[in-house]
C-alpha cells in the first residue's frame, strides 16, 4: 500500500510555446487535508485540471492507491475518485439541490428517475457534511453561496470521493460561511476524505492544513508539514524573493473631509449610516459580508436608489442620481465583481480603460487616437499591466491585471474620490502589492480613497481611518491611532459588541 | 503591436470576402455569357442597396446584444407612408417626402428604443417582434391594403435614388456603353464610410460595443445606457426608413406586403458578416460583404432560372455555413492568441 491516496510523479504539461508544468511531484496522503499555493499563473490550474482529467500531460505518471492510471478524460478521473469542487460553482441555479447533486449520473428505476432513493442519499450526503438543514428540494438559487458551496461538495461526498479537490472554496464566502466550511472540510478528514485545498488566504493554510505545497512557474518548490511554516516563509517560497513587506503603508497629509455621508436609508438595507473620508487618507471600511459596505457605496455613487439621506462632497450637498452624476462630481467606483461590473471582457484593454472617460478622450464627437494611445501606454507602464499589447481582449488576461485595468480606468478620470470595493479579491501577492501601491500614490496625492475589505490584516495595515459596519449600520468609527485599532475590537464591533 | 492587430483583423474580413470571391468564380464559370457582364454586376449592387442599409442599423443593435425585427415592416411603412403622400395628398416634392418617410421611421424605431429600455421589457426580441406587427399593420391600414405605383405621379426625381445610375455612358449609336453605377450603391458606400467612422472613431460608437459587451459595467462608467440603446434602436429604424426611400425607386410600388423577407436578409448579412448574437462584435465592412454575398447567391440563382423556393433553401444552408465557419475561426484565433500569448 501506497504513503498516499493520489500521487503525482514528474509530470510535465506543456501548451504550444509554454510548459505549464515542469517535473511537478505531489503526493496527498489519506485523511490530510494538502494546502496547495502559488501566484496566479503558477500551475495550480493546470496541476488541477491534470488531476481531473482535464489534460493529459505529456510526461510523467499518476497513481492512485499506488496503482498507475492514465486519465484521458474527466469521467475516468471521477471513477478513479477524484473530484473537484471548482472557484466558479458549477450549480444549476434553476434546478432542485437533489437534481444538482445527481447531475449527470442520475440514478434510475425502471427507465425512470428514482427521485425517493436520490432524495434520500442527497440528504444523507448532506447530513454527513454536517448541513442535514438544507432541503434537498428546494431550488439552489434560493440557496446562499456557501450552501451552493456545501451542494457542490456533496455532490463530491455522494461520489464517494477519496481525494476533493477545492480551488479557492472561501474567496466567496462571508466569515461565518468560512468558518462552517472549514468544521465540514474537518469533518470529511475525519472521515479519512483527502483534501486539496487551494488558497490565496494564507491564514486560512495555517488553520486548516497538515501539510502544504508551494509552486511556482509551473515547478514544485517545497512540500513542509505547515507546522514548519511562517507567512514569511510561505510567501518567500511562491515569489521567490523576499517580500519586506506584505503591505507597504504610507502615510499621506490628513486634508479636509472630502466625502461625507448623513444618515443614508435603504430600507431593509441601509440604517441611518453616517461617515466621513478625509483626504490624503485611506477610510476602510470593515466588518462581515452582508454588513452594508457595499450598498453604501453604490448607493453613494448613485448605482441604487437611496430612501432617504444626504451626501457631501467637499462640504458641497450633492444629489447623484447616477453613475453618471457621480463621475460628474469626481468620484470613482472599483466595483467588487469587476467580471460582472467593471470590465467588457469581450473588447480590448484600450477601450476598457477609456471606459469611464470617453468624453475626456474625445474632440467633439470622435475619439482623440494619439490621446488614448499615450494615456493606455502610460497606464500599462505605471501599474505595469501585463498584456502583449493595448489591443488584446480583456478577457485574455489575468485576473490581478484585470483589476489594473479597471483602477487604470478609474485613474483617468481625474477623480478625487475613490472607492475601492475588494481591491485585492482572488489577485496574487505581487498585484496586491501593486495595488497597494497604487492606492498609497492616490493619498500622498492628496486624494480621498476608500477601502471596501474583507481582509482585517488589509484593513489594519492600509486604513487610516476604519469604519465598522454590521447589518446596515454603522458600528464603530476607529482612527488609525487610538487604542481600538486592532484586529480584536474591529472583529467584535463588526460582530454587534460595544466598544468603550 | 499595431501592425498585428490589423493583420489579424485583415484575415477575418477575408474569411467572408474569400467565400464571396469564390461564389462569383463558380458562378462565372457556370454561366460565363451572363453572370460576369457589367451590367449584371450593376445589377447586384443595385438588389443589395436596399439590405445594405437595413442591415447597417441591424448591426448596431446585434453589436449591443440585441436585434431588431421590426426593420422590415418599418421600411414598408415608410414606403408606403411616402404613397399616401403622393396619392392621396399630391404632394410631389421630394425634401418633404423624404423627410416625412424618415420621420415616420425613426419615430418608430425610436419607440422601440423606450419599450426596450424604459417599460424594461425583457429582451428586444418581444418589442420590436410587437412592433413589426404593428408597423405591418399600419402600413397595410394606411395603404387601405392596395398597392401604390409611382410611375407617372409626378416623382421621377425621388425614384431616382432607388432606380438611377451615375456615369452612365452611351457609345456613337447612342446604345448604352456602360449601364452607370446605381446611384442606390452609391449611397450604400457614403453610408457606409460614416458607419465606419461613428463605429471605430466616435465615442458613442464605442459606447454601443461596451453597451453589448457588458451593460452593467458600462452603466457603472457613467455611460448612459439606456440612452444608447434608444438610440440605437431609432438609428436602426432611420435606416430602415432610408432603405424604404431607395425602394420607392427600387420597386416602383408600395406595397404593404413587400418586406417580409427584410428581417431575415439583414440578419443574415451581419451574422454572415462577423456579427454575433451574443453582442459586442461586427464590423459595418463585414456586413457589406455578407449582403453582396447574400445578392451574389439570388442573382446567381436567379440567372441560373432557380425558383424562389430553391433559392430560400440555398440561402438558409449559406447562413448556417457561414456561422459554423465563424465558429471554427474563433477557435483557431483563440488558439493562435494563446500561443502567442505564451
Amino acid at each position: 500500500m501506497s504513503e498516499y491516496v493520489v500521487e503525482l510523479k514528474n509530470i510535465t504539461k506543456r501548451f504550444p510555446g509554454v510548459v505549464a508544468l515542469k517535473n511537478m511531484s505531489i503526493g496527498i496522503r489519506p485523511g490530510e487535508i494538502h494546502g496547495l499555493i502559488g501566484e496566479n499563473g503558477a500551475g495550480k490550474s493546470t496541476l488541477i485540471k491534470v488531476l481531473t482529467g482535464v489534460h493529459t500531460p505529456e510526461e510523467g505518471e499518476i497513481y492512485v492507491d499506488g496503482q498507475k492510471v492514465v486519465f484521458h478524460n474527466p469521467v475516468q478521473s471521477r471513477e478513479a475518485g477524484i473530484a473537484c469542487v471548482y472557484q466558479e460553482l458549477n450549480i444549476v441555479k434553476q434546478l432542485s439541490v437533489t437534481d444538482n447533486v445527481f447531475m449527470g449520473r442520475a440514478v434510475k428505476k425502471n427507465g425512470l428517475l428514482d427521485y425517493p432513493r436520490m432524495y434520500e442519499e442527497a440528504k444523507q450526503a448532506l447530513t454527513t457534511l454536517g448541513h442535514p438543514e438544507i432541503d434537498v428540494k428546494m431550488e439552489c438559487g434560493k440557496l446562499g453561496t456557501g450552501q451552493q458551496q456545501m451542494v457542490e461538495i456533496a455532490k463530491a461526498v455522494s461520489l464517494d470521493a477519496k481525494l476533493i479537490i477545492m480551488d479557492e472554496p472561501t474567496s466567496s464566502l462571508g466569515k461565518e460561511e468560512i468558518e462552517q466550511l472549514m468544521t465540514t472540510v474537518r469533518g470529511l478528514k475525519a472521515k479519512g476524505v483527502a483534501i486539496l485545498f487551494v488558497s490565496h488566504k494564507l491564514e486560512e493554510l495555517f488553520e486548516l492544513c497538515d501539510r502544504v505545497t508551494v509552486m511556482r512557474d509551473g515547478e514544485h518548490i517545497v512540500t513542509e508539514d505547515i507546522a514548519n511554516m511562517t507567512e514569511d516563509s510561505l510567501i518567500n517560497a511562491m515569489v521567490g524573493r523576499t517580500l519586506d513587506n506584505l503591505y507597504p503603508k504610507e502615510f499621506g497629509v490628513k486634508g479636509d473631509v472630502w466625502l461625507e455621508a448623513k444618515n443614508l436609508n435603504e430600507a431593509g438595507v441601509l440604517h441611518d449610516v453616517s461617515f466621513q473620508a478625509h483626504a490624503g487618507q485611506i477610510t476602510g471600511f470593515a466588518g462581515l459580508v452582508g454588513a452594508g459596505r457595499t450598498e453604501t457605496m453604490r448607493a453613494i455613487f448613485g448605482a441604487d436608489k437611496l430612501d432617504s439621506g444626504e451626501v457631501y462632497i467637499k462640504g458641497q450637498k450633492v444629489h447623484i442620481r447616477s453613475p453618471k452624476d457621480a463621475i460628474k462630481h469626481k468620484i470613482a467606483f472599483l466595483t467588487e465583481d469587476r467580471k460582472g461590473q467593471g470590465l467588457v471582457l469581450s473588447l480590448d484593454v484600450r477601450t476598457n480603460l477609456i471606459l469611464a472617460n470617453m468624453k475626456g478622450f474625445s474632440n467633439g464627437p470622435f475619439l482623440n487616437k494619439a490621446k488614448i494611445e499615450e494615456a493606455g501606454q502610460r497606464a500599462v507602464e505605471s501599474l505595469r499591466i501585463k498584456t502583449p499589447s493595448l489591443d488584446e481582449v480583456t478577457a485574455q488576461l489575468s485576473g490581478g491585471n484585470q483589476q489594473k485595468v479597471v483602477i487604470g480606468k478609474w485613474v483617468h478620470t481625474d477623480a478625487d474620490i475613490f472607492i475601492f470595493d475588494e481591491p485585492t479579491r482572488g489577485i496574487d501577492v505581487g498585484a496586491k502589492i501593486e495595488v497597494y501601491h497604487v492606492m498609497n500614490d492616490l493619498v500622498k496625492a492628496g486624494k480621498c480613497v476608500i477601502m471596501v475589505s474583507s481582509e482585517l490584516p488589509e484593513i489594519l495595515a492600509m486604513s487610516d481611518h476604519v469604519v465598522v459596519m454590521r447589518g446596515g449600520r454603522v458600528m464603530a468609527n476607529i482612527d488609525r491611532d487610538t487604542p481600538h485599532f486592532n484586529s480584536e475590537d474591529i472583529m467584535k464591533a463588526a460582530w454587534g459588541g460595544e466598544l468603550d | 503591436m499595431k501592425k498585428k492587430n490589423s493583420a489579424k483583423e485583415l484575415l477575418q474580413k477575408l474569411g467572408t470576402l474569400m467565400a464571396l470571391a469564390i461564389l462569383v468564380l463558380i458562378f462565372c464559370i457556370i454561366m460565363p455569357d451572363k453572370f460576369p457582364k457589367i451590367a449584371n454586376i450593376m445589377n447586384i449592387f443595385k438588389q443589395a442597396s436596399i439590405n445594405c442599409l437595413i442591415a447597417s442599423g441591424m448591426l448596431c443593435a446585434l453589436i449591443t446584444a440585441g436585434i431588431d425585427l421590426s426593420v422590415g415592416s418599418n421600411c414598408v411603412l415608410c414606403t408606403c407612408t411616402i404613397g399616401v403622400l403622393v396619392q392621396n395628398f399630391g404632394i410631389t416634392s421630394m425634401p418633404i417626402l423624404i423627410i416625412a418617410g424618415l420621420a415616420v421611421s425613426t419615430f418608430a424605431g425610436f419607440v422601440n428604443g423606450v419599450l426596450l429600455t424604459r417599460l424594461d421589457l425583457p429582451h428586444p426580441f418581444v418589442s420590436t417582434m410587437g412592433m413589426k406587427n404593428v408597423l405591418w399593420g399600419l402600413a397595410l391600414v394606411i395603404t387601405g391594403s392596395k398597392s401604390i405605383a409611382f410611375t407617372n405621379t409626378g416623382v421621377d426625381n425621388l425614384m431616382w435614388i432607388g432606380g438611377g445610375s451615375l456615369f452612365t455612358t452611351y457609345d456613337a449609336n447612342g446604345k448604352v456603353s456602360f449601364p452607370g453605377i446605381p446611384f442606390s450603391f452609391i449611397l450604400v458606400l457614403i453610408v457606409f464610410c460614416i458607419f465606419h467612422v461613428f463605429l471605430t472613431r466616435s465615442a458613442l460608437g464605442r459606447q454601443i460595443y461596451c453597451v453589448g459587451g457588458n451593460p452593467e459595467a458600462a452603466r457603472l462608467s457613467g455611460i448612459p445606457s439606456k440612452n444608447v440603446l434608444t438610440f440605437v434602436y431609432s438609428l436602426s429604424g432611420f435606416m430602415a426608413g432610408m432603405a424604404g426611400v431607395v425602394s420607392v425607386g427600387r420597386l416602383a410600388s408600395a406595397n404593404g406586403n413587400a418586406g417580409s423577407t427584410y428581417d431575415n436578409d439583414a440578419i443574415a448579412a451581419c451574422i454572415v458578416g462577423g456579427a454575433s448574437f451574443t453582442g459586442g462584435k461586427g464590423t459595418i465592412w463585414g456586413t457589406l460583404i455578407g449582403a453582396l454575398l447574400m445578392a451574389v447567391i439570388r442573382n446567381g440563382l436567379n440567372l441560373m432560372g432557380a425558383s424562389n423556393d430553391i433559392q430560400y433553401i440555398v440561402i438558409g444552408a449559406v447562413i448556417i455555413l457561414a456561422v459554423t465557419i465563424d465558429v471554427f475561426r474563433n477557435k483557431a484565433e483563440a488558439k493562435a492568441r494563446k500561443m502567442a500569448a505564451q
